[in-house]
């Protein structure tokens, strides 16, 4: 029983981004926008992230850092989408086209450099009990982050004024309008929101997955964290079960040659894309639940009549 | 204050300046950015836009690289049009490659005039197959396509790299991840000799016109048209989405899947791991930069090839990192869209109560 506890670590390092970038999504996506963006914003966190680490010295710097880097990128997507009124798909494209871009310009002179990870939690005493120890209490405090993000999400939509706002706006704005909520303005927050948080699970890749910076290193996760705010039907709980779901099938590739299981590692890496594919077939193929749950007004732009 | 003021109808002007002001507007930030990074910005300039194209082999390879991206968006911008997200391009772009390249493969000692041929149809039939997935997912249980053909993207590019490192490995090869190369009776002759310019670039140039002609002679053109000027209006008539949906995928993908045999059958000449610098994801931007037209199309597909020579041409005499052929296309294709709006709405500054006193 003795790969338990590494499996189950890697496991949840490898959840942690998905859960951030999926948290911010929602968020957005509940006002009604579609941000298809969250590949760029997560590699333009990351670089940001990275880069001020290295030559700082200082991770809290680089968290901080890639946080106000995916605020401003989504506030390019804001401007053109929610000011402009430009079509959200395509300018979500454009934010990942450009965001692969910047990261790898910026990255260029990055490349090869060498950081400390982030330091994880150690309560002296509790960090060394057997399985749970390392488990629950050894893991650095993004990890913890993300699962108090998400439990916050849940409880903004659900228990607060804001939350239910920020609702009607996402499934009625012409409604939110007369009543005399600002839909931009809350599109506006709704959306670097989910910048900060990609722009976080960015720098949880280049500073703790693999503290390092590569181009393209997110390899997907961004497209992944999109599909997972489909598969939980737009609901925080099922997000965080979904994401550590996915976390675990991205790592099986990992494990599967120590199990002794000789698969073409080509094949173990397209799992958790192929496993995106038939979760959102399983899910889409209920109609009914989808509009049950996805905002009304998503990917609509809305221009104010004043 | 910004405001946006609706245009009765849309500016017949702003549909061909919105492009060229993008570029403009993409040029300055980009001599800004040079600058920055401690380049004189009319020089890199001068770098990356005239110096590519200053010769004719420069002008050959801007064809040969506009090849595959004119070809593939003219498929993307007829699903645009349906609103019909195919952003996997890159991934039939690689099935199509397999396809035909594997009976290259098979066929490896073959002299038969036949083979091309048949290669052709084989890359068409790889990427129109990878296109129908997710045809077939959004229309019989209402996945979104968007998400879909960008995974099996990665799937396909990791079943190519599978193939390559393994069954189709090259026995004479020294063990490089490469298969054997194509026979010469699988590769695209050249139809000016000195350049790479292969058949796939005359093709290409046959493809825009059907694509023209389809859009504007035939009544899928006409509902592709329609539906995306006025979709509530298609739905009135009866428009059948889901064979719109179809069409779309299966004709953009089949025709990345033969943009990507022209590369392996072309400039490489064999199967590699890597085949296309991204070109199926800047097609995207060729559709928009053509305004989803088969003609703007032709244009937006050598521009965009020149931001790959001029990106490439910077990294050797200017030490510039490759990637700000990315940040360019990313940049313009910001502009556009931000240019866009001016075509359906005029811009005024100031609030309404500030109007009301002037007037």
């Amino acid at each position: 029983m003795d790969w338990i506890v590494p499996f189950t670590l890697t496991v949840i390092t490898a959840s942690t981004p998905l859960l951030l970038a999926a948290s911010g999504e929602l968020i957005t996506e509940k006002s009604g926008v579609l941000n298809l963006g969250v590949e760029g914003m997560m590699l333009v966190g990351a670089i940001a992230g990275f880069a001020v680490t290295a030559t700082t010295g200082s991770a809290i710097l680089g968290i901080f850092a890639s946080v106000v880097a995916g605020v401003l990128i989504s506030l390019i997507f804001a401007f053109l989408t929610l000011t402009l009124m430009a079509n959200q798909v395509a300018t979500g494209l454009a934010l990942t086209i450009f965001g692969v871009g910047f990261s790898a310009l910026v990255g260029s002179g990055f490349v090869g450099f060498a950081i400390d990870p982030l330091p994880s939690l150690s309560i002296p005493g509790i960090s060394q009990i057997p399985v749970i120890g390392p488990i629950l209490f050894g893991q650095d405090f993004l990890v913890y982050f993300s699962l108090l993000v998400v439990f916050g999400v849940g409880y903004f939509l659900t228990k607060t004024r804001a939350g239910l706002i920020l609702k009607a706006v996402g499934d009625s704005h012409h409604s939110a309008n007369a009543i005399g909520y600002s839909v931009i303005k809350i599109r506006y927050l709704a959306t670097m929101f989910g910048g900060a948080m990609a722009g976080l699970a960015g720098a949880y890749l280049s500073l703790s997955y693999t503290p390092m910076w590569a181009e393209n290193m997110t390899a997907g996760r961004g497209w992944i964290a999109l599909a997972l705010v489909v598969f939980a039907t737009w609901r925080p709980g099922r997000l965080l079960a979904g994401a550590y779901m996915f976390g675990l099938i991205s790592v099986m590739q990992l494990h599967a040659q120590g199990a002794g299981i000789h698969v073409p590692s080509q094949f173990m890496s397209m799992l958790p894309y192929l496993a995106t594919v038939i979760v959102l077939v399983i899910i889409s193929s209920d109609r009914a639940k989808i509009r049950l749950n996805a905002p009304a007004c998503i990917g609509q732009a809305f221009r104010p009549a004043h | 204050m910004i405001r946006l003021e609706p245009r009765r109808s849309h500016s017949q002007a702003m549909v061909y300046l919105s492009p060229v002001l993008a570029i403009v507007m993409t040029l300055v930030v980009g001599g800004v950015i040079f600058a920055f990074m401690g380049k004189n910005p009319l020089e890199a300039l001068y770098t990356f836009f005239i110096l590519p194209i200053s010769n004719s082999y420069g002008v050959s390879e801007l064809l040969v690289k506009a090849t595959p991206l004119v070809i593939i968006a003219i498929g993307l911008a007829m699903g645009f049009r349906a609103n019909v997200w195919n952003i996997g391009a890159e991934g039939q772009l690689t099935m199509g490659a397999i396809f035909g390249g594997g009976l290259a493969l098979y066929f490896y000692d073959s002299q038969s005039v036949f083979l091309l041929p048949a290669m052709l149809v084989f890359g068409a039939i790889g990427g129109a197959f990878w296109g129908a997935i997710p045809a077939l997912l959004r229309t019989r249980f209402n996945a979104n396509e968007i998400l879909t053909s960008l995974m099996l993207t990665y799937v396909a590019t990791l079943f190519l790299s599978y193939l390559v490192h393994g069954p189709w490995r090259n026995p004479e090869g020294f063990n490089f991840p490469e298969s054997r190369p194509f026979p010469d009776a699988g590769l695209l002759p050249i139809i000016y000799d000195g350049t790479r310019v292969h058949l796939g670039t005359a093709i290409a140039v046959l493809v825009v016109i059907a694509g023209w002609l389809l859009l504007s002679k035939s009544l899928i053109g006409f509902q592709l048209r329609v539906v995306g000027k006025a979709p509530q209006a298609a739905r009135h008539v009866g428009f059948r989405q889901k064979r719109m949906i179809w069409f779309t995928l299966l004709l953009g993908g089949g025709l990345s899947g033969l943009a990507g045999l022209f590369e392996v059958a072309g400039p490489i000449g064999q199967l590699q791991p890597s085949i296309s610098p991204g070109y199926g994801f800047t097609a995207i931007i060729v559709a928009f930069l053509g305004r989803l037209h088969p003609v703007g199309i032709l244009f937006g597909g050598l521009i965009m090839a020149l931001t790959y020579l001029g990106g490439e041409l910077a990294q050797i005499t200017l030490g510039l990192p490759n990637a700000v052929t990315g940040l360019f296309q990313g940049i313009l294709l910001f502009f556009l869209l931000a240019c866009d709006v001016l075509t359906k709405y005029r811009i005024r500054f100031g609030s309404i109560a500030a109007k009301g006193r002037t007037a």
